[in-house]
């Protein structure tokens, strides 16, 4: 549905968007991650054709963004960051507007908006203006706006910013039943909620694509990907690492923490081989009180930080 | 059809936005006090020897237009921006045209209902004597459309800044810059400066130039071009301004 290929845009000498391709099929939810200024809202804002690329090519649904952006245009539904809306209005008649210049009429365009208003859980405040409202509502009003006309492409800039956890919750249920039906790319640095919502995730710094790929696989590129956390009694942090470093599969280990009560050591492995490592540990560790022993499933967190700031992550490995 | 249609949803919002805010109130009771002072305390209504509006209602409407159009015209795009709201409008499917044209027909609209709400002064006028109703026509007419080429410049201000305030002043200055330019004392300085062809030229981009013969009661077709010419330029202008924001 969404196909974005070379896509560049320069501001001033900076370049924001740096050859970005990438393409969103029905039933694919695409999480957008990536630090602050990192080109994400710039490039959502090319994909809904509210600014022109400097290079390249968005189409949505076959029709190109720059050449023919009505039609293309149509088939989006956009919630801006920082959910901006007509504050002057109620939520009914911003929602009822929305619905018109969707092409929505009548009892079509009272049927949307009585839709939208349930899904996005409105009900209580609809004939409130949209000043009054606290901010969940708000970004709820202007999250209702973008699916009042039931596209086939939602594009979704920070959805769950500034919300509370309950509102988070329903906000990425929402997601994700739709992104059954739909293409869908929202863009978020709430990293579990990759995990909650998303098929596949991109991440992208400095403008360009650093990472593509289902969630798993993205953790899989973590250092901690298969990884050996293990605590044991008895002995002293300086044989555990010594014997465990003996073993063929290992390539590193690192005692955490050292008291009287025990060791805690986290063990990497050379390859990512699932379960052989922990296998080996534990064979090797005969004697030692095991209170402790499980392979970690690499953490996202750490991908997302390794990617975007190396410098700063191998100073704190030294 | 599609157009006018997306033209209609946009003016009906602009419209409802105005009346829903005690600004809009605010403007209409300026705007017939001020009317009301200059007829009274400057035109000299009852002192004049003949039933007529042109001398006390409309000659003075060129001078508080300047002040007055501004501050309707100063929220349409800068507040968008601000508030961010642009970002929702211009990702609809529509085209920055009828956005643009939606805008301004509902400030329009609205200037208009403020000038017919002078209607009190007509019915006094006819009242007391027998005016050429025609003429009161015309300069009605008149009265709106150079109203529709102010309202179209500070369009253009307020599309160049995110502030109402700096988009006012520079909507202001421009217009005076528009309405001096047909004023004969400066017509006069500028023929002894730039010769008469030059302060001709001058002159005819002046907004009194062009209202005073609606003001005699001719609708002159050049005189509509020119003020209709001032709108569409505007409004063009307009368009290459936000385009140019969201171009980076």
């Amino acid at each position: 549905m969404i196909n974005v290929q070379n896509l560049v845009k320069i501001f001033g000498t900076k370049r924001a968007v740096d050859r970005i391709s990438f393409s969103v099929q029905r039933g694919e939810v695409l999480g957008f991650l990536g630090p602050n200024g990192a080109g994400k809202s710039t490039t959502m804002r090319m994909i809904t054709g509210f600014i022109p690329p400097t290079e390249g090519t968005v189409t949505v649904g076959g029709f190109d963004m720059v050449e023919n952006p009505i039609p293309a245009k149509r088939l989006i539904g956009y919630l801006p960051e920082n959910a901006p809306a007509y504050t002057d209005m109620t939520v009914h008649g911003f929602l009822s507007f929305a619905a018109e210049l969707r092409g929505l009429r009548g009892d079509a365009r009272k049927n949307a908006v009585a839709r939208a208003i349930e899904m996005c859980f409105l009900e209580s405040v609809q004939h409130q203006s949209v000043e009054t409202l606290s901010k969940g509502y708000r970004h709820r009003t202007c999250f209702a706006q973008s699916i009042i006309h039931d596209p086939d492409v939602l594009v979704l800039d920070e959805p769950t910013d500034g919300l509370d956890p309950n509102q988070k919750h329903e906000i990425r249920n929402l997601i994700r039943r739709m992104g059954e039906k739909k293409a869908i790319i929202f863009s978020t640095h709430i990293l579990e909620e990759v995990d909650a919502v998303c098929s596949r995730a991109i991440i992208i710094d400095r403008g360009r694509i650093v990472a593509n790929g289902t969630p798993a696989e993205l953790r899989q590129k973590s250092e901690w990907a298969g990884a050996v956390t293990l605590r044991v009694t008895g002995v002293n942090g300086a044989t555990v690492s010594q014997r465990l470093a003996q073993l063929p599969t290992v390539k590193r280990v690192t005692v955490i923490k050292e008291d009287a009560s025990g060791v805690t050591a986290r063990v990497f492995p050379k390859t990512s081989a699932n379960g052989a490592l922990a296998h080996s540990i534990a064979d090797a560790a005969q004697g030692w009180r095991i209170e402790e022993l499980h392979t970690e499933e690499g953490r996202l967190d750490e991908v997302f930080r390794s990617i975007t700031m190396p410098d700063t992550v191998k100073e704190e490995k030294q | 059809m599609n157009a006018l249609a997306n033209i209609k949803t946009i003016t009906k919002r602009e419209l409802a936005t105005y009346f829903s805010s005690p600004l809009a109130y605010v403007f209409i009771v300026i705007f017939l006090l001020v009317s009301g002072i200059f007829i009274f305390m400057f035109g000299g209504f009852f002192e004049q020897p003949e039933a007529s509006l042109t001398n006390p209602v409309f000659m003075w409407h060129p001078w508080f237009y300047l002040f007055l159009v501004p501050a309707v015209g100063m929220r349409l795009w800068s507040e968008e921006r601000r508030v961010g709201t642009i970002e929702l409008l211009l990702t609809m499917p529509i085209t920055a045209w009828q956005a643009i044209v939606g805008k301004f027909l509902a400030s329009w609209i609205f200037l208009g209902v403020a000038l017919i709400l002078t209607f009190p002064i007509w019915i006094t006028v006819n009242y007391l004597g027998l005016p050429d109703n025609g003429v009161i026509f015309a300069a009605y007419v008149g009265s709106w459309l150079m109203a529709g080429a102010y309202l179209a410049v500070s369009c253009i201000t307020s599309a160049m800044t995110r502030t109402q305030v700096v988009s006012f002043i520079m909507a202001v200055v421009a217009c005076l810059v528009l309405v001096l330019a047909g004023l004969p004392r400066v017509t006069g300085f500028l023929s002894g400066l730039i010769g008469p062809k030059g302060a001709d030229f001058v002159s005819s981009f002046g907004f009194l130039t062009h209202f005073d013969g609606f003001q005699k009661g001719i609708l002159d077709t050049r005189d509509i071009i020119f003020f209709l010419s001032i709108i569409v330029f505007s409004l063009f202008t307009t368009s290459v301004i936000l385009r140019s924001h969201r171009a980076g």
